[in-house]
């Protein structure tokens, strides 16, 4: 598969990393290159340094032909934007956008973005424990 | 009309004074907590201190019933959030995005934000456009830049002084809307004849827009 990955920080590179050991054609999109410290020396794939709200970068990691991208910046609402422009302009068939702000969710569910949200993962997983 | 700004800034505050000099009301918000004290202490309006992309700011600022929201911020993305929480949740009936990347003003209207505007497209095209002829003083591109209204003062050297109207030979896709003559409106007809210092008020297509220009003024 031909995935692309916005954001290099800890999620997003280790995405990228198991994704590339697994063999498919990764490339990674971020603005701070020091984040691309984070990919294993075995990575495999591209990395591209820029802005993914522009979509001139977004062109040249060829998201036109993704099978998937995941949205992982520190931001939400750059992630919210990104995800809209690769699923609505670009045809993106999968699309993943993480957010930290659960309550952001909902709304965004009705655009045909899939969400994840670390914050309310961590809560289920807590109650999940203590109620053992 | 009741008007919800989203941003800071000197803009924000002189649009905001502008909209209140208009009987509208104004709310601001803003995410960071000295702009809002900077503006609650100059502008006689709500300021909220929040996050305009979030559905609990634009809800303490009434968005449910407002008339218009404007999203001006430094980044797109926030802009474009802001515009879709209101869109979708509050139904705002008309909603604005200032975007800073002009490439974003294509973006945002496949989104569903039909009207942003990028500050840096309609000023480089104002002053591309103005550099070339003195003689304008006011261009206001409508419908995306598909029609332009131009004002245009006729100086000693156009060359259609003293023609009645019916002789100069216009472009199809222009029209003489209206002459401006020492501040009285005139309404054009066949007969009238242009005089040095009148300021025509032009209607035209981007595709005639230098032609007819260069036919008025006379520049090359």
């Amino acid at each position: 598969m031909y995935i692309v990955i916005i954001g290099c920080d800890r999620v997003g590179s280790l995405v990228a990393n198991r994704l590339s050991n697994e063999g498919h054609n990764v490339v990674v999109i971020d603005n701070d290159e020091a984040s691309f410290e984070n990919l294993s020396s075995e990575f495999s794939g591209f990395r591209i340094l820029g802005d993914a709200g522009e979509v001139e970068i977004l062109t040249q990691a060829k998201i036109e032909e993704a099978e998937a991208v995941f949205v992982t910046t520190r931001k939400d609402n750059l992630n919210l934007m990104i995800a809209q422009v690769a699923r609505n302009i670009f045809d993106v068939p999968c699309v993943v956008a993480r957010l930290f702000d659960p309550k952001r969710e909902e709304i965004f569910s009705t655009f045909g973005i899939k969400t994840i949200s670390p914050t309310r993962m961590a809560v289920e997983e807590f109650f999940k424990e203590i109620k053992g | 009309m009741k008007v919800i700004i989203i941003g800071g800034g000197k803009v924000v505050y002189f649009l905001t004074k502008t909209f209140l000099s208009k009987e509208c009301q104004v709310t601001i918000i803003n995410n960071n907590k000295d702009d809002c004290e900077w503006f609650a202490k100059r502008l006689k309006t709500t300021v909220i201190y929040g996050d305009g992309s979030d559905q609990k700011s634009q809800e303490d600022a009434a968005a449910g019933g407002a008339d218009c929201l404007i999203a001006m911020t430094p980044a797109d993305e926030d802009n474009l959030i802001a515009c879709q929480v209101a869109d979708r949740i509050f139904g705002v009936p008309r909603i604005l995005a200032l975007v800073n990347n002009p490439e974003n003003v294509e973006i945002f209207k496949k989104l569903g934000i039909k009207l942003a505007l990028s500050t840096v497209e309609v000023v480089s095209k104002i002053i591309e456009e103005k550099i070339e002829f003195e003689e304008i003083t006011n261009l206001i591109p409508l419908a995306e830049g598909k029609i332009n209204v131009t004002e245009v003062e006729l100086t000693y050297k156009s060359p259609v002084l003293g023609t009645p109207l019916k002789d100069i030979d216009f472009p199809k896709g222009a029209l003489l809307a209206c002459v401006i003559r020492k501040d009285t409106p005139i309404i054009p007809r066949g007969f009238t004849i242009l005089e040095e210092g009148d300021k025509l008020v032009l209607i035209t297509m981007p595709d005639e827009y230098e032609k007819v220009l260069r036919l008025l003024t006379g520049e090359k």
